[in-house]
């Protein structure tokens, strides 16, 4: 798992990968396939120049199915939104689809107050969607708090690694 | 004669030899207090026909050790052993400066059936200070012991003792891909836990109503939270909230009949009344902000809660319809998670100090906050039912465990549990006596 984290943070986490995050299984709907474990390739060339990243591409933000927050915040960042966005995008472009944000909190401080935390990350995220066009009613919104960390250890690597919302597609 | 037990680290180790069906935990004394009461309680007498279910004195022993209270005089310098008040000769325990002297006898009547007497005797007076005699089965004997350190715990000291009383607890076992969540119920010294409740999702905030006959908690089954009630004896649970978003933090009025707890179903998180025969809803609070974690006042007039609708997480409390709001906490940018004393004249809580999660006291009176423990991850405290001791979870060496503190700070017990992550502990109101 640190190793996939690695990957996660400098945004090169396919589908496939992120999928192993979570211990729900993403189903290969119709959808799914367009952020299929083929993303990297495609997202490789798509307008990069020699020796470039496609770091940014539409595809690549879609292939992120994490974000993640700073302590006892829910403000996304610029990154972190463009991922949102990315998201809300396809979400428009495929009607058809629901999409699942689960929210998550680091181990420090109360439960129940990380719950709620968990919660209010979900939102922010959903709130980006519902700007550019997703209604409300297409977007799950969870959280699990401090309840399901990515990473078990008791220091700020694990803490920023569970500080997240996972973005999840198919059924819930 | 007097053990100094602050100079003893790690004072006194209690494994349960003898019972091995129960040693899954130890309890180490790291911190105690100066000096206690000096105590000696006597091995009681055996009249039988095989051997005893339960010893008796020890576990009395280990209560009023556990307490911090006390300092028990260990049986090898003892002068005589008596077993009753006509045995007891004042001057062998004046000359070991025992202060307060226990002695008892356990007689087998027939199947299953046990007759305890147990005195306990103010040395320096020479006079008894209670005597009981109990008829009971062997599976009792354990219960028994510990009502009878209530009974001595409070004749000399003045507080009703706790002894006799229950925690609930999460336990996860497992990795990070397949974790099992436990609720359990032991005996308040960490014996004889059962597993009410077994998940492969999250289990969170066990809260015990006034009776200490049912428990409230969250459980994550279908991957959200809802909120459920269970009988504690018969194990039948009741659905209680599941509405859309959160459904969490329950806490018992005390007559029993309701729910305070937290629903997002309105866009964010919000106190709410629920009912539990009629399941008609109260919304209590209003606001934009995380409104979470109530708990009621035993007078059943207040609720305090955390929010952060002043930028960080801070107590608030509000009359128990919603009305008259006001901040309880000023100090530090995080205090949280409050749980009441049972005399309401006090809350405990975790407040974060120098960057780690401390358990603390806010004396609702004067508003006054006092921070007990130093560690970095301390958290989920409640009070025992006599206000002398707090329970919380801590973790330790990356595992979850469990620390009882009196509520002065100055003893502290930690409860080994032999596996798994130990959290969320929540201390029983009194129960049923034999």
């Amino acid at each position: 798992m640190t190793k996939f984290a690695t990957f996660l943070t400098i945004g090169l986490l396919t589908l496939g990968l992120a999928a192993c995050g979570g211990d729900k299984k993403l189903k290969g709907e119709a959808g799914d396939a367009g952020v299929g474990s083929d993303v990297t390739s495609r997202g490789i060339g798509e307008g990069v120049g020699p020796g470039g990243e496609a770091f940014g591409s539409e595809a690549d933000l879609r292939a992120r199915r994490r974000v993640h927050f700073e302590f006892d915040s829910s403000a996304l960042d610029a990154e972190s939104r463009a991922v949102a966005e990315a998201h809300a995008r396809y979400l428009v472009d495929n009607p058809d689809i629901r999409v699942t944000l689960e929210g998550h909190a680091d181990e420090r401080g109360t439960r129940e107050y990380n719950l709620a935390l968990g919660e209010r990350r979900a939102r922010s995220v959903a709130q980006v969607m519902q700007a550019l066009g997703v209604s409300r009613d297409r977007i799950n919104e969870v959280s699990f708090g401090e309840e399901k960390p990515l990473e078990l250890g008791h220091g700020e690597a694990a803490w920023s690694m569970n500080r997240r919302v996972e973005i999840l597609y198919g059924s819930y | 004669m007097r053990r100094t037990l602050a100079s003893v680290l790690a004072a006194v180790v209690l494994a349960a030899f003898q019972f091995p069906a129960h040693a899954v935990l130890t309890i180490e004394i790291t911190k105690g207090v100066e000096s206690g009461i000096p105590v000696a309680v006597v091995p009681f007498s055996w009249q039988g026909y095989q051997a005893p279910p339960q010893d008796i004195a020890e576990v009395i022993q280990a209560d009023l050790v556990r307490s911090g209270r006390f300092d028990a005089i260990p049986p090898a310098d003892f002068l005589s052993r008596p077993h009753s008040d006509k045995e007891v000769k004042f001057k062998d325990w004046r000359l070991i400066k025992a202060e307060a002297l226990v002695v008892g006898s356990v007689r087998e009547l027939g199947a299953d059936r046990f007759q305890v007497q147990m005195q306990l005797f103010d040395v320096f007076k020479g006079t008894q200070l209670a005597g009981y005699r109990y008829t009971v089965a062997g599976r009792q004997m354990r219960k028994l012991a510990h009502q009878m350190a209530d009974i001595i715990y409070e004749k000399l000291t003045g507080h009703p003792g706790a002894f006799d009383t229950r925690i609930a607890y999460v336990t996860v076992e497992g990795g990070a891909s397949g974790r099992k969540f436990l609720l359990r119920v032991a005996d308040s010294d960490g014996y004889g836990p059962q597993t009410i409740l077994e998940s492969w999702q999250p289990l969170m905030s066990p809260s015990w109503s006034a009776d200490g006959k049912r428990l409230a908690y969250v459980s994550f089954e279908n991957r959200r939270s809802m909120v459920f009630v269970q009988d504690v004896a018969s194990g039948r649970r009741t659905k209680v909230a599941s509405f859309g978003g959160i459904n969490s933090a329950p806490a018992w009025s005390p007559d029993g009949r309701e729910l305070a707890l937290v629903l997002s179903r309105d866009g964010n998180p919000e106190i709410y009344r629920i009912n539990l025969a009629t399941k008609a809803l109260r919304r209590l609070t209003q606001h934009h902000a995380i409104d979470t974690e109530p708990t009621w006042s035993p007078d059943g007039k207040h609720i305090v809660f955390t929010s952060d609708r002043s930028g960080g997480p801070q107590l608030y409390r509000m009359n128990a319809d919603g009305s008259g709001v006001k901040r309880l906490t000023f100090e530090g940018g995080y205090n949280a998670g409050a749980n009441y004393a049972h005399d309401g004249k006090s809350v405990t809580l975790v407040s974060r100090e120098k960057g780690g999660y401390r358990i603390a006291i806010l004396d609702l009176r004067n508003l006054a906050l006092q921070v007990l423990t130093d560690a970095r991850l301390d958290e989920s405290p409640s009070f025992a039912p006599n206000g002398q001791m707090i329970l919380y979870a801590t973790e330790e060496q990356g595992r979850g465990v469990l620390v009882a503190i009196s509520s002065d700070g100055r003893v502290r017990n930690l409860l080994k549990f032999q596996q798994g992550d130990v959290r969320e502990p929540a201390w029983s109101p009194y129960g049923t006596k034999l």
